[in-house]
């Protein structure tokens, strides 16, 4: 069935013969959205075992894949609910008359170093670290109280008796570790843990500050890009991220569509960037719109660490840290969307930001579109493919089928015009599974999983 | 966009227009720019610049002046005060804010249903 495809239909997923199948859906069924049930983040952790999702109401909801079983050696385990918190609450700054959401913004995992998980989470204004921790064991036999608590009465205690830690069904708990407060006065959009796994950093969109994660006192700032004067303001950063193993360089995008690669070891405050990451652009082609698309939502180093990638309101560009001048690579998500501009900008969905991702061994990067499309772009086989998470396409183990978009006038069969597409659909949020085939994709109040059809 | 880069075009993309048919044909983006200039003519000239951002960094900002609201109560005494119409949801100047117009922020006591 595989091996007779024509080259320019495979779905594109790493290895070119990858066939992508529907796993589960997380979620309710119904229409009616409510607004704390819209997903704002996805994250795998390290190993892939744990998926963890925040959502605007603050909450935060941690699968975690069930070990593959004897009976069916060829399924890969199925992610269940492990643990469910509430990490942030909604705020009101008294002082700047400034409501804070409790929106989760990010999270990140830190690597394990115990039996014990920990990540940060983050909304606005404060990071948090959490502490997911297993019990699976209680004392019973205390010689000094009943098992239902109340103290025995001493004259009745003849023996000395120890208590001895006996099974019990498991019982997850989180529990809030750190509080990182007070330190940003704008709205934080990132945060990333660095190599060193003792440090991390928070960017909101004009400071980015270094902490320690045994230190919630005290933050370093690094970045500072506030004019002395506020009508000067013309860019923002949008996203940063510290490199997979060198501890000293981390990047940071702006709104204008640069990236600034930034060596700490060079100052204590970072605001001269070591690397500059500009693509030019033709001043023939610029208009009113030029500079918001330009923006990037998004930036992800490659694991190997060589390469970055930025999304744009467009685009996907792969960038090698060695050469500034332009991307290595650039993917058109969805280019039909430049004769859409004014709409889009109209119902502010030219200000969505969306995020990407790379598969494990960096050959494959996704991201989302409207719809409920999400993109796959095979850098190795030159290949691109559109699938949608949807309930039609949700029996399991169904292998999904590419999507396509007609911008012509003919309209094929299956293909959907782009006047026909859903703009409130949107996928935002997507994760790959650091070492397998598996996706986490978040449409506005569903969990997509999706796999690779194992032969 | 540079000519060196390697692009992916699948079937379904329509190519930019390039610059030797810049005098001929607007590219789609230009044609969306006077599309949208025609709606709003008063739109400023500095699109990516300081309003734009300015409105970003100002996000969650919500305006009470509790001296506003004692001196209204004060004057009123009786009466009720006035309260804004339902569809406004930026309380601003004239208007007299009252405990009631701010959006009630609770936490959310129910449960995810991605947990369900």
């Amino acid at each position: 069935m595989a091996g007779k495809r024509k080259l320019s239909e495979r779905p594109g997923g790493g290895s070119g013969d990858v066939q992508w199948c529907f796993s589960q859906v997380k979620g309710a069924m119904d229409d009616d959205v409510a607004e704390a049930d819209i997903i704002s983040t996805v994250e795998f952790n390290h190993t892939g075992e744990l998926l963890a999702t925040g959502d605007k109401g603050g909450r935060v909801v941690i699968f975690q894949q069930e070990p593959e079983s004897k009976n069916q050696p060829q399924c890969r385990g199925e992610y269940n609910v492990y643990s469910t918190f509430q990490s942030h609450e909604p705020e009101f700054d008294y002082l700047k008359s400034l409501e804070i959401e409790e929106k989760i913004n990010k999270i990140r995992w830190l690597p394990q170093k115990n039996a014990a998980q920990f990540l940060l989470s983050t909304n606005d204004k404060t990071i948090k670290l959490w502490k997911i921790s297993e019990r699976d064991k209680r004392p019973e036999g205390y010689n000094l109280k009943e098992e239902d608590g109340r103290y025995r009465d001493p004259n009745t205690v003849t023996t000395l008796r120890v208590p001895v830690l006996r099974p019990m069904d498991l019982m997850v708990e989180a529990s809030p570790r750190r509080v990182f407060a007070n330190a940003h006065t704008y709205h934080i959009n990132s945060i990333s843990v660095n190599s060193d796994h003792e440090t991390y950093l928070s960017a909101d969109d004009l400071r980015i500050n270094l902490w320690h994660l045994e230190i919630t006192d005290r933050s370093f700032n690094i970045v500072d890009i506030k004019p002395a004067n506020m009508e000067e303001l013309t860019e923002v950063i949008t996203a940063a991220e510290f490199h997979p193993d060198q501890c000293n360089t981390f990047v940071y995008s702006s709104s204008k569509g640069t990236i600034r690669l930034c060596d700490m070891r060079a100052s204590a405050l970072c605001d001269q960037h070591a690397k500059l990451f500009e693509e030019p652009e033709d001043p023939n082609n610029r208009s009113f719109f030029s500079e918001i698309i330009s923006s990037i939502s998004d930036v992800k180093f490659s694991h190997s660490g060589r390469y970055m990638m930025t999304r744009d309101y467009l685009s996907v560009k792969i960038w090698d840290l060695n050469m500034e001048t332009r991307p290595v690579e650039t993917y058109q998500v969805h280019e039909y969307l430049r004769s859409k501009l004014c709409s889009l900008y109209e119902n502010d969905c030219i200000f969505d930001k969306f995020e990407c991702c790379w598969n494990g061994n960096d050959s494959v990067v996704m991201t989302g579109s409207y719809n409920n499309f999400f993109r796959m772009f095979d850098r190795d086989y030159r290949q691109d493919v559109t699938f949608e998470a949807s309930r039609e396409n949700s029996k399991p183990r169904s292998v999904l089928k590419p999507r396509k978009i007609s911008t012509g006038g003919k309209r094929k069969k299956d293909e959907i015009s782009v006047d026909s597409l859903d703009f409130n659909k949107k996928i935002l949020h997507t994760a790959w599974h650091p070492l397998d085939n598996i996706i986490a994709v978040a449409t506005t109040n569903n969990l997509y999983i999706f796999q690779d059809k194992i032969n | 966009m540079s000519e060196e880069n390697e692009e992916t075009q699948t079937a379904e993309e329509t190519p930019v227009e390039d610059t030797e048919t810049q005098d001929k044909v607007i590219s789609p983006e230009k044609a969306e720019e006077a599309k949208l200039k025609a709606r709003f003519p008063n739109l400023g000239h500095k699109p990516g610049g300081s309003d734009f951002l300015r409105k970003r960094l100002q996000k969650g900002q919500k305006y009470f002046d509790s001296g506003d609201y004692n001196m209204a109560k004060a004057k009123i005494k009786n009466k009720t005060l006035p309260t804004a119409a339902p569809e406004k949801t930026e309380i601003t100047g004239d208007h007299i804010p009252t405990p009631q117009d701010l959006p009630q922020r609770k936490p959310s006591l129910v449960a995810s249903k991605l947990a369900g």
